[in-house]
């Protein structure tokens, strides 16, 4: 008996093998997912089957995950993929839901940014039953396992989200789980992600103690502020997410090991540019005049390329591509780098003179 | 045919600005309707297949079979056709899904999609109708312009041109290979075996899908289920070699000589690819069934632009051409394909000489002023 010494995984590998041979050159994946867009393993989907708003310009979106889902870790985050006007684009966001949930489902909230193509149409305009292009779960900002026993959150808009999921997963319920503070900032209360949750969380739990900075009447939050508020700040675990200048704030006055303060950033500010070059792809043979400010994944986009991507701000990794000749500028640093063969992240790269890609 | 008219006397600069025109226009205008019509396309291809092979499983049945037959013969001109060949062509690469993409997409053809995305794309549709040039032409094997040499072979071309249209797809794969180029040492014998070795596994793969999987799972329908692919397949052969021979070959169409080419800008470009096309007329579905090649003009003034958008432009490109005084060519069907068999008829006995009645010699044209 050959099949039963065979793992399930590999029998239903060896199917697919065979499966594969009646629906050349196409995958059988692609006959599932007519029936069931979820049920392909080739492309991760997931189906939006709620959208809970959660302010006046925030939504909530439960999605239920398809075949080839893994649990995350709260904090971590996923690409989601998204068709607009028949283009896909890909944005990264946080997971806001704690892991296994019984329903199977996840849940992302966002937030539409001024002038945001994809998180504007997520909030307004996404129904139920739409499919997303999904990513697996992937980050770093995520608490050890046991968390340490005093820990400080100091958020701001959408930065709550990865701390909404660990704070869910931390058992503050229980008399001897951690002492938390959590910082967050918002223009208005009504402009509170998760505001009404976080305030009962609070109310019933002593050892969550929540601090709410509203900024349009107290102005932005300071390190001072910090210190007034949580005096030990800097002898706790601190998480941080939120805009780029709150974040460079912390970490310019924290004092604490550097091992102790962790920052998730969800938005990244260029530095200043040089000239550009012409950008040869060439895999696929098209090219492009690209300027110094242009990142190499939008002048491929742009090119009809196929360009992976992610979060389109070089956290990811999920837009490298290998150099074939000329330097790019790294639009974080301004640093020109790059040498034959090397793995470049094309969101955060311009063409340094001219370069040519193999995508 | 159109009256023969000197290019000399258009602008054809201007000529080109205009349909730059259009075809900015119809990019900026790309959206969810355009992206909704090749993923219903896609999805209805692919259930007309399923329903096709599902049906064949009845085939004991003779009603059942035809229809299974000619589901699956429909669905896979539809897979070549206005999907495959236009997907490959990049048509639908802004809406960025790799799963519709030309860098990703892989056919039920015997050529390879790479290799033929190079003999195509690109030499077919930048060296359009040029003598020397566009292997295309007669696809290298027959005469099809009183400008090519005579020579005895050509005498059975009305025979291998039938057999061609029998079992065009392995034509083409083999032609894509280019065997015609390696005794003059333009091609690498290593680099053709290599594409032959490609060819030869796509052939097998199809081969067992069509003449031995799907006949054995059907346990006693074997033969018919066979039979009902071999047929399918068949009509898929015939149909693609009538659409593409008449989209190109026809009177009308013209040839040119290489020195065309030299300088050549982009208004002249467009005016060899508009002189070197000929359309067919029918109505929406038999444009779809046609994978727009229907629209051969639209198609190789804007290869890249998605084949739904051909017929909404055509009276415009039409239009622009009675402006500037361009024949634009289309028939029937019927017309079309009748023209493209008196041409390798005739073109199978020596001459006719320079110029010949009814046959439009390969014309130099000259840059416009
Ligand atoms: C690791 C990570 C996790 C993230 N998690 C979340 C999350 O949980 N919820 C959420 O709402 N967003 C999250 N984001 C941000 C998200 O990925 C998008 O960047 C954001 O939604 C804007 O995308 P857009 O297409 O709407 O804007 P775009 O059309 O790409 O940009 C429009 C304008 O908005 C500016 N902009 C881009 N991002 C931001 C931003 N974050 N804040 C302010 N202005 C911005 C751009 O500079 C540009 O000027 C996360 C980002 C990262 C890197
Ligand atoms: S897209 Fe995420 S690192 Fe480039």
């Amino acid at each position: 008996m050959i099949l039963t010494s065979a793992s399930p995984a590999t029998l239903l590998q060896r199917l697919s093998a065979a499966a594969q041979w009646l629906t050349s050159p196409l995958l059988p994946d692609d006959y599932l997912g007519l029936i069931n867009p979820l049920w392909g393993a080739g492309e991760l989907c997931g189906r939006v089957e709620a959208v809970d708003a959660e302010t006046s310009d925030a939504a909530t979106l439960v999605i239920r995950p398809g075949r080839g889902w893994v649990t995350h870790r709260p904090g971590q985050w996923i690409r989601i993929g998204v068709d607009i006007d028949g283009r896909r684009h890909w944005r990264t966001f946080s997971l806001s839901s704690a892991p296994g949930r019984s329903d199977g489902r996840v849940t992302v909230t966002v937030k539409a940014v001024r002038g945001g193509l994809v998180s504007d149409y997520l909030v307004r305009s996404t129904a139920p039953g739409t499919v997303l292009r999904l990513g697996l779960p992937e980050g770093a900002f995520v608490l050890p396992e046991p968390p340490p026993p005093r820990l400080l959150f100091v958020t701001a808009g959408s930065g709550i989200t990865p701390v909404m999921a660990m704070l869910d997963g931390l058992r503050l319920d229980n008399a001897d789980g951690p002492d938390v503070i959590l910082v967050h900032s918002a223009p208005t209360p009504a402009d509170v992600i998760f505001g009404r949750r976080l305030r009962n969380l609070a109310a019933r739990w002593p050892r969550l103690r929540l601090h709410e900075r509203h900024t349009r009447s107290e102005g932005r939050l300071r390190p001072a502020d910090l210190a007034r508020l949580c005096p030990d700040w800097t002898e706790r675990s601190l998480w941080a997410c939120g805009p780029p200048a709150m974040l460079d704030d912390i970490a310019a006055h924290w004092t604490g090991p550097a091992d102790r303060l962790h920052v998730e950033r969800f938005s990244l500010v260029p530095t200043a540019a040089g000239p550009g070059g012409r950008v040869r792809f060439t895999r696929s043979g098209r090219e492009a005049e690209a300027g110094g400010e242009t990142p190499l994944l939008a002048v491929g986009e742009s090119a009809g390329v196929l360009m992976p991507s992610g979060c389109r701000m070089g956290i990811c990794y999920g837009c490298v591509a290998r150099l074939r000749t000329g330097q790019v500028r790294d639009v974080r640093t301004g640093q020109v780098h790059g040498e034959v063969g090397d793995m470049i992240q094309t969101c955060v790269s311009v063409a340094a003179g001219p370069v040519e890609i193999e995508l | 045919m159109p009256a023969t008219f000197h290019s000399a006397s258009v602008d054809t600069e201007e000529f080109g600005r205009e349909l730059d025109k259009i075809r900015d226009e119809v990019l900026a205008s790309l959206g969810e309707r355009d992206a909704a019509y090749i993923r219903n396309l896609i999805a209805v291809q692919r259930k007309l297949e399923l329903g096709g092979r599902a049906l064949l499983f009845a085939s004991w049945l003779p009603p059942a079979w035809a229809a299974g037959t000619a589901a699956l013969a429909v669905a896979k001109i539809l897979e070549n056709m206005e999907i495959g060949h236009n997907v490959l062509h990049g048509q639908w690469d802004w809406m960025r899904d790799p799963k519709i993409h030309s860098a990703t997409w892989e056919w039920d053809m015997a050529s390879p999609a790479d290799q033929w995305k190079h003999s195509h794309n690109f030499v077919h549709h930048t060296w359009t109708n040029v003598l020397g040039k566009d292997r295309d032409i007669g696809f290298s094997a027959m005469r099809i312009s009183p400008e090519q040499p005579w020579h005895p072979i050509y005498l059975a071309q009305p025979f291998y041109n039938a057999l061609l249209a029998l079992f065009f797809e392995y034509g083409i794969a083999i032609y894509d290979v280019e065997l015609e180029r390696i005794p003059s040492g333009k091609k690498d014998p290593k680099e053709a075996l290599t594409q032959l070795r490609a060819v030869l596994a796509k052939i097998r793969r199809q081969i067992v899908k069509d003449y031995v999987a799907f006949p054995l799972l059907a346990g006693p329908a074997f033969l018919p289920v066979l039979l009902g692919n071999l047929t399918a397949n068949m009509a898929r052969n015939v149909w693609g070699h009538t659409i593409i021979f008449c989209g190109h070959f026809p009177e009308g169409a013209e040839v040119f000589t290489e020195d065309r080419l030299e300088s050549e800008t982009r208004g002249e470009w467009y005016l060899r690819q508009l002189l070197g096309s000929c359309n067919i007329d029918g109505g929406r579905l038999f444009h779809i069934m046609s994978g727009n090649l229907s629209h051969q003009i639209e198609h190789h003034l804007f290869p890249d632009l998605p084949s739904n958008r051909y017929a909404e432009i055509a009276p415009r490109v039409r239009a622009l051409c009675e402006r500037f005084g361009l024949p634009y060519t289309s028939g029937s069907l019927a017309r079309q394909a009748g023209s493209v068999w008196r041409r390798v008829l005739r073109l199978a006995l020596p001459g006719p000489g320079r110029p010949a009645a009814g046959e439009p010699p390969a014309r130099t044209l000259e840059a416009a002023a």
